[in-house]
């Protein structure tokens, strides 16, 4: 195996990429700029949503369901309305005539089943912790008290938790049309032919587990009115988008509605939704005429927010010989839990042009059953969709590789796109428009020292070492920059995927900058700016960013799917070239030249030739004083864009995972980790580092740590931090992460997105690493989260003592 | 009700509370104290630590009637005369936040970290933040803002306030 780098390569992309300006040259694009957002996060001057006080304001809580699905006979909240402190206390059924039904804005398929979905069950619940009534009090501990005088009386109906049980005839419903939610079909090529003669086929299933999203800051929501005009601050990612749908779902006019999501404390998908408690707060600030605000528990939270995973999936791959791919074919179960929410049956469908990864195949073919079951539903979290897909794909390469007795990057070679071969049209139909796998692997290789591990490896094995020693690969690409309003369209996807943005030059040369993302640790107020000081020319620390409240920012789409930058920060680029083109305008004319002959540098306009010229700041003072300007010329300097990318981004990398695997104990640990990852060009790499890291952890936390356990009663077993396991400091290893330079071709700052990346990668290579480990003992799979005790037991229970198979004895599957 | 008497960054409050009142409560709901946020029910999270009597602590684990007489400091009284502590300008420099929700009990728990153990291991600092979890930033950064913050804080008596 080659650990030579390709030193020349990497630095010819890095050299392609100085269209965007380099660190050294006075650019800001490229730098790696302290956050201009951190100033106020780390001194405690924060606006989370639970810090707002508003006069008079009320505390609610929700009383939440604690059967899996029961017919609810009878609520009664009079004895909670006589507590002290209570001022309201309704059920589900007092607000029936106007709460609505919370929406679904993806319905992927004409056979789609959308059930209603209200905010506060009326006559059935579905899932644990289902609200089913609520108290308004003078403060929240005596709200959460009178809870406990509501009696509800439930008629308990069989939970529906096993999708493949959930799917057979005559098993309980969770909905009365069925517990199918949808079925989606996709195919490219003769998939029949690839399989037919195929000298190898892998076939695997794979479980995606179930996993809890969990922002550190629980969800919160705050809701007034002045009897005309609503306001509702909520802990959301998705503002302008929060803002359209509970207009639709509760009456209240659009232009009567505005929407803040002040700090945001971490979303990752979970707060891209709209959620029961949101139409709530707002339906109980209308009833109530005072301000009311509800912030959630963790516990609560574990249980009633989205969870994201949950998919059955079953994929085989069929190949020559020689190791080349003929075609991949994908069955998925994907469970929705109870309810389709905003877009929960698209997150799939997500996954579904991905299964091909970075390959060149013949043929492919996809299928996917969405299954209502009797537990939360499931939505975006991290990658969405993505994650699964190159999942089940870089898990079933590793056993192709293994099958055929080569090394799994040797695999990976002979069937990658080679970084001649872009743009690439794949199986999947997508068009990769850029990329290099050989650059960046080559020098993920050299970083990780593969060969030296290797030899490791085998030394471990020769010795029947207790402690073996696993490599794990994965080469990912993924789609993001979400999305081309068309391609959205021809998904059934009820929006676009453009952004907006606006740029304004204040009179004394300052900037302010409205964008329709909606940062929540992303740091957009700091590249936004780096983006802005280069096109116009002005100082980093003269510009402002103002986002996420949508009487400031009235048109957006938010932040997620890696779509901020991608999308949002073209977006802002074009107005500001937008307002180049108008300041140049009124240079030429201030200095009596012709448009053409004026030049724009360092946020000077010149005469070609000559030393006269305008500052960007001059030009902004005069055309406020409007005393001078040409025949129709506003008197601003302005500008606004709406940006919608032709294509996705597909940002790609190499992840090398080494991991020890005590054989006697089942105990991991993760010996290094090496992610090379190209994102295309680079705004603020400080940034880019901090989303790669936070990304793999949350990967290796689905592949070692985290899961949603619900008992044979429907029952969530995971309610607290103290169940649910994220990773802590000590958990995880340093990550050694470095970069090649791709630019994307797709759009003018050359950017693809990083928000998942990390997600993506992480999960197949840490798993690949610890059935590498664990060859020897005839183990092909450990499922998710890949605990001592299920890895012990992989290995028959008797840990070491197991029956020691041999280094490379395939496990059958060839024909 | 139970009349307490705590100091909060420097001022003397004197205030009335339920017996059951969390620390964290009074400090949010009662003194605007907001800078200290709460991530968990279960004293798991860490992202309500601040230092009580010079220790670091979990204000959801403290009844607001267990700092009578104590002297808290939070977040917001941690930086001097508009000067930031050098832990919090060590996670700026280092990129050790992103949306900044575990960062005033990192910060926290990473000055009284060095307390006991003034020029950590990376190991060491991994171990000692065990308590207060991160969603964001896979801890990396943390962990080299602790190093950073040691390495300007050597030789100064550990400030808590
Ligand atoms: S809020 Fe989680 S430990 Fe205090
Ligand atoms: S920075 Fe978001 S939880 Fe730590």
């Amino acid at each position: 195996m080659t650990e030579q780098l390709d030193a020349g390569l990497v630095a010819r992309q890095i050299a392609e990429s100085g269209r965007l300006g380099a660190p050294d040259g006075g650019h800001e694009v490229g730098r790696a700029r302290r956050r201009k957002e951190d100033a106020r996060l780390i001194t405690g001057r924060t606006t989370w949503t639970d810090n707002i006080q508003l006069p008079g304001m009320l505390y609610v809580a929700f009383l939440r369901s604690p059967m899996a699905h029961a017919r609810i006979t009878r609520v009664d909240v009079s004895a909670a309305r006589a507590q002290p402190g209570v001022v309201a206390a309704y059920s589900g059924r007092d607000v029936a005539g106007e709460q609505g039904s919370l929406p679904c804005a993806w319905p992927v398929s004409e056979d789609v089943v959308i059930p209603d979905h209200p905010p506060m069950a009326v006559d059935e619940v579905r899932y644990v912790g289902e609200a089913v009534a609520c108290v308004v009090a003078t403060d929240r501990y005596r709200a959460a008290d009178a809870l406990e005088s509501i009696e509800v009386d439930y008629e308990p109906l069989e939970a529906v938790l096993d999708m493949t049980e959930a799917l057979a005839e005559g098993g309980p419903k969770v909905h009365e049309t069925g517990n199918q939610a949808f079925t989606w079909k996709f195919s490219g090529g003769d998939i029949e032919a690839a399989f037919r003669d195929a000298p190898v086929v892998i076939d695997r299933t794979y479980v995606q587990q179930r996993l809890i999203p969990t922002a550190m800051e629980p969800r919160a929501v705050v809701a007034t009115t002045d009897g005309g005009a609503f306001t509702l601050y909520s802990a959301t990612q998705i503002p302008h988008v929060l803002r359209v749908m509970l207009a639709l779902t509760t009456g209240i006019p659009e232009h009567r509605l505005r929407v803040i999501a002040p700090d945001v404390g971490g979303g990752f998908g979970s707060k891209l939704q709209v959620t029961a408690e949101e139409v709530l707060c707002l339906l109980l600030t209308r009833r109530l005429g005072k301000p009311v605000k509800w912030t959630e528990s963790r516990s609560e939270g574990n249980m009633t927010v989205h969870h994201g995973r949950d998919q059955i999936q079953r994929i085989s791959v069929a190949a020559d010989r020689d190791g080349r791919i003929r075609g991949v074919r994908v069955d998925l179960l994907a469970d929705m839990g109870a309810y389709l929410m905003l877009v929960t049956p698209g997150i799939p469908i997500l996954g579904a042009f991905m299964y091909n990864g970075i390959y060149k195949m013949d043929a492919y073919d996809f299928t996917c059953t969405g299954v209502f079951t009797t537990k939360m539903p499931t939505d975006a979290y991290r990658g969405a969709g993505r994650p699964e897909a190159t999942f089940a794909i870089e898990r079933a390469v590793d056993e192709l590789a293994h099958e055929l007795n080569l090394d799994p990057i040797e695999v990976r070679r002979r069937n990658w796109i080679t970084h001649q071969e872009f743009p690439y049209t794949t199986i999947a139909g997508l068009t990769y428009d850029s990329g290099n796998y050989e650059a960046a692997t080559d020098r993920a290789l050299a970083l990780f020292g593969y060969d030296k591990l290797r030899a490791e490896q085998a030394d471990r094995r020769d010795r029947r070492d207790p402690v073996q020693l696993g490599i794990g690969v994965s080469t990912y690409t993924e789609m993001c920059g979400l999305a081309p309003s068309r391609v959205l369209g021809s998904l059934s996807y009820g929006a676009g995927g453009w952004e907006h943005a606006t740029v304004r030059m204040l009179p004394t040369g300052k900037v302010e900058v409205v964008t329709g993302t909606s940062p929540h640790g992303q740091g957009h107020e700091t590249a936004w700016s780096q983006i802005v000081a280069d096109a116009l020319g002005v100082p980093f620390d003269d510009v402002s960013v103002l986002h996420g409240d949508t009487a400031i920012a009235p048109r957006g789409m938010d932040t997620y799917g890696s779509r901020s930058l991608v999308v949002g920060g073209v977006a802002v680029l074009r107005a500001c070239e937008k307002v180049r083109d108008k300041a140049r305008n009124l240079a030429a004319h201030l200095l009596e030249a012709a448009p053409g002959d004026i030049e724009f540098a360092a946020g000077e306009f010149r005469v070609r030739g000559t030393s006269e010229g305008r500052t960007i700041q001059e030009l902004a003072l005069a055309a406020f004083a409007a005393h001078d300007l040409p025949e129709g010329f506003e008197p601003r300097l302005d500008a606004d864009a709406t940006f919608d990318p032709e294509n996705f981004s597909f940002p790609h990398g190499t992840h090398l995972c080494a991991v020890e695997v005590d054989t006697e104990t089942g105990a991991v640990r993760i010996r290094s980790y090496v992610a090379v990852d190209d994102v295309g060009s680079v705004v603020n790499p400080l940034i880019v580092e901090g989303q790669v890291h936070g990304g793999i952890a949350q990967g290796i936390a689905q592949a070692l740590f985290e899961e949603a356990v619900y008992d044979t009663e429907g029952n969530l077993l995971t309610t607290t931090m103290a169940d649910y396991l994220i990773p802590s400091a000590a958990d995880l290893p340093e990550f050694v992460t470095d970069r090649t330079e791709t630019p994307a071709t797709s759009n003018p700052l050359g950017v693809k997105g990083v928000g998942e990346a990390g997600t993506i990668a992480s999960t197949p290579a840490v798993v690949n690493a610890i059935v590498d480990a664990l060859r020897p003992y005839g183990v092909r799979d450990v499922a998710m989260p890949c605990t001592p005790e299920r890895i012990w037991r992989a290995l028959g229970g008797d840990g070491a003592a197991a029956g020691w198979a041999g280094p490379t004895e395939p496990e059958g599957g060839a024909r | 009700m139970p009349r307490i008497t705590v100091t909060v960054d420097g001022i003397r409050y004197e205030e009335e509370v339920e017996p059951r009142l969390l620390l964290v409560h009074l400090l949010r709901d009662r003194l605007g104290k907001t800078g200290t946020p709460v991530g968990c029910d279960t004293g798991n999270c860490g992202a309500c630590t601040v230092m009580l009597d010079g220790r670091s602590a979990k204000s959801c684990s403290v009844l607001a009637v267990q700092a009578d007489e104590c002297d808290v400091v939070t977040i917001e009284g941690l930086g001097r005369d508009g000067e930031l502590h050098p832990m919090q300008e060590a996670f700026r420099t280092e990129h050790a936040l992103q949306c900044g929700y575990c960062t005033p009990g990192m910060v926290m728990a990473a000055i009284d970290l060095l307390r006991d153990d003034p020029d950590p291991s990376e190991e060491a600092i991994r171990q000692g933040l065990e308590g207060n979890l991160c969603r964001c930033t896979g801890y990396c950064n943390i962990v080299r803002a602790v190093r950073r913050g040691a390495q300007e804080m050597s030789g100064e008596e550990v400030r808590t306030s």
